[in-house]
């Protein structure tokens, strides 16, 4: 996939680009890149581990998990769809489940894999437009209320009753996230009908 | 197939996403998340959000050696893949099921269960009901999640056929009937014991383990 797909402007409030870790994801997935695997080790590494110890664990055992994500991340590179999810939402979803399967012991249940229809090409505007939502998001969250944006925190890091999660709903990032929601399955509808013609 | 119109509440999709569902009631949403676009949606764009919160927490330093030790470790065998869908079986329910087809027990009147879990925070099992047979009217100590993975079945709540997820709590009293035509085979997670209304299903409770 060429490299100026999600241009750097995608994201103005932040530097450090979540789209340009997506294209270290896609070059992971795609050429088993390491200088690329270790951008994102550097990214996300330290993130990963600060919300590991939000969660509960201790220097140490946070450090352990975060190996066992960048792993997975190194492993199951082949799954990722940049159409479907930013490299941070998927890394979210791979530690979440690390998370169940240590406190568990039991494997976190995940969906049936998605299979992309063969020889199909990336599409660049869907891609770019879940980039400038995501980006939407990370604003929406920055301008909300302190204690509003630690229930969020609360309950995507810690263990929240999901009682508790109800008051989610409601929040300014709703609208964000509908639309997020829309775009994902208008997405899959066109897949579909690319299977089935 | 007839269009999926029972649904994941709002709520429990959350707790599904940011790891707060318990482990039965999880797999009851992972499957129904391989049968449906639209909640796999949902879970997507919540999913956006989890990404959105990790890019902006604190971050916390890693020790000089983690690095090296990541490296060292990327020549190491991949694990194995997971388990596969098989059939009317979504991956999750194949995973709970170790792999293997159902093994069928006769609970009578032609219903047949297999237990998949059974600990203090939730019961997941399989059942199989005849067409046009019901289940023991009863009602729920706590939230029952049931899937259809083949078939169908009416109650008060209305008709479920495949991907359609009932959800049932404290205020449902219900007597599930499988539609005609095949049997119906869906997935159930209770985080209670049900409550039957008539005596002869509550003597056997403890056998059924339902
Ligand atoms: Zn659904
Ligand atoms: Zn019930």
């Amino acid at each position: 996939m060429p490299a100026d797909i999600l241009p750097d402007d995608v994201l103005p409030d932040n530097q450090a680009g979540p789209a340009e870790a997506t294209l270290w994801l896609i070059a992971v997935r795609d050429h088993r890149d390491r200088a690329a695997f270790l951008r994102l080790f550097d990214h996300f590494g330290p993130r990963l581990k600060a919300m590991l110890i939000r969660g509960g664990l201790r220097d140490g055992s946070a450090e352990d998990v975060v190996q066992d994500v960048m792993l997975a991340v190194w492993h199951k590179a082949a799954q990722f769809d940049p159409h479907r999810a930013g490299a941070s939402a998927w890394i979210y979803r791979i530690a979440r489940n690390r998370r169940i399967d240590l406190a568990r012991r039991k494997p976190a249940p995940e969906p049936d894999p998605l299979a992309e229809p063969e020889g199909s090409e990336p599409d660049a505007a869907q891609i770019l437009a879940l980039g400038q939502e995501a980006a939407l998001l990370r604003r929406a969250l920055g301008a909300m209320a302190p204690d509003q944006a630690r229930v969020l925190e609360q309950a995507y890091f810690e263990d929240l009753p999901h009682s508790r999660i109800s008051e989610m709903t409601g929040l300014p990032l709703g609208t964000i996230k509908s639309r997020i929601r829309l775009g994902l399955e208008r997405l899959r509808r066109e897949l579909k009908d690319l299977r089935q013609p | 197939m007839t269009a999926i119109t029972h649904h994941i509440s709002d709520d429990l999709l959350d707790a599904y996403v940011t790891g707060n569902l318990a482990q039965a009631f999880s797999v009851v949403v992972a499957a129904h998340l391989s049968l449906c676009d639209a909640c796999r949606a949902r879970a997507g764009a919540a999913e956006m959000l989890g990404g959105a919160l990790l890019e902006r927490v604190a971050p916390a330093a890693m020790s000089s050696g983690a690095k090296d030790r990541l490296l060292a470790a990327l020549d190491d065998t991949p694990p194995p893949a997971p388990v596969a869908r098989s059939g009317i079986f979504p991956a999750p329910v194949m995973q709970a099921l170790g792999g293997q087809p159902p093994k069928w027990r006769m609970l009578g009147g032609g219903i047949r269960q297999q237990i998949l879990s059974a600990d203090s925070d939730g019961a997941l099992r399989l059942l199989y009901i005849p067409p046009g047979r019901a289940v023991p009217e009863h009602s729920h100590g706590g939230l029952e999640l049931t899937l259809v993975l083949q078939g169908s079945f009416s109650d008060s709540e209305g008709r479920f056929g495949v991907g359609d997820v009932e959800t049932a709590g404290d205020e449902t009293d219900h007597q599930p009937v499988a539609g005609a035509g095949c049997p119906c085979i869906c997935l159930a997670a209770t985080d209670a014991p049900l409550r039957f209304r008539a005596m002869l299903p509550r003597l056997l409770q403890p056998l059924f383990r339902i």
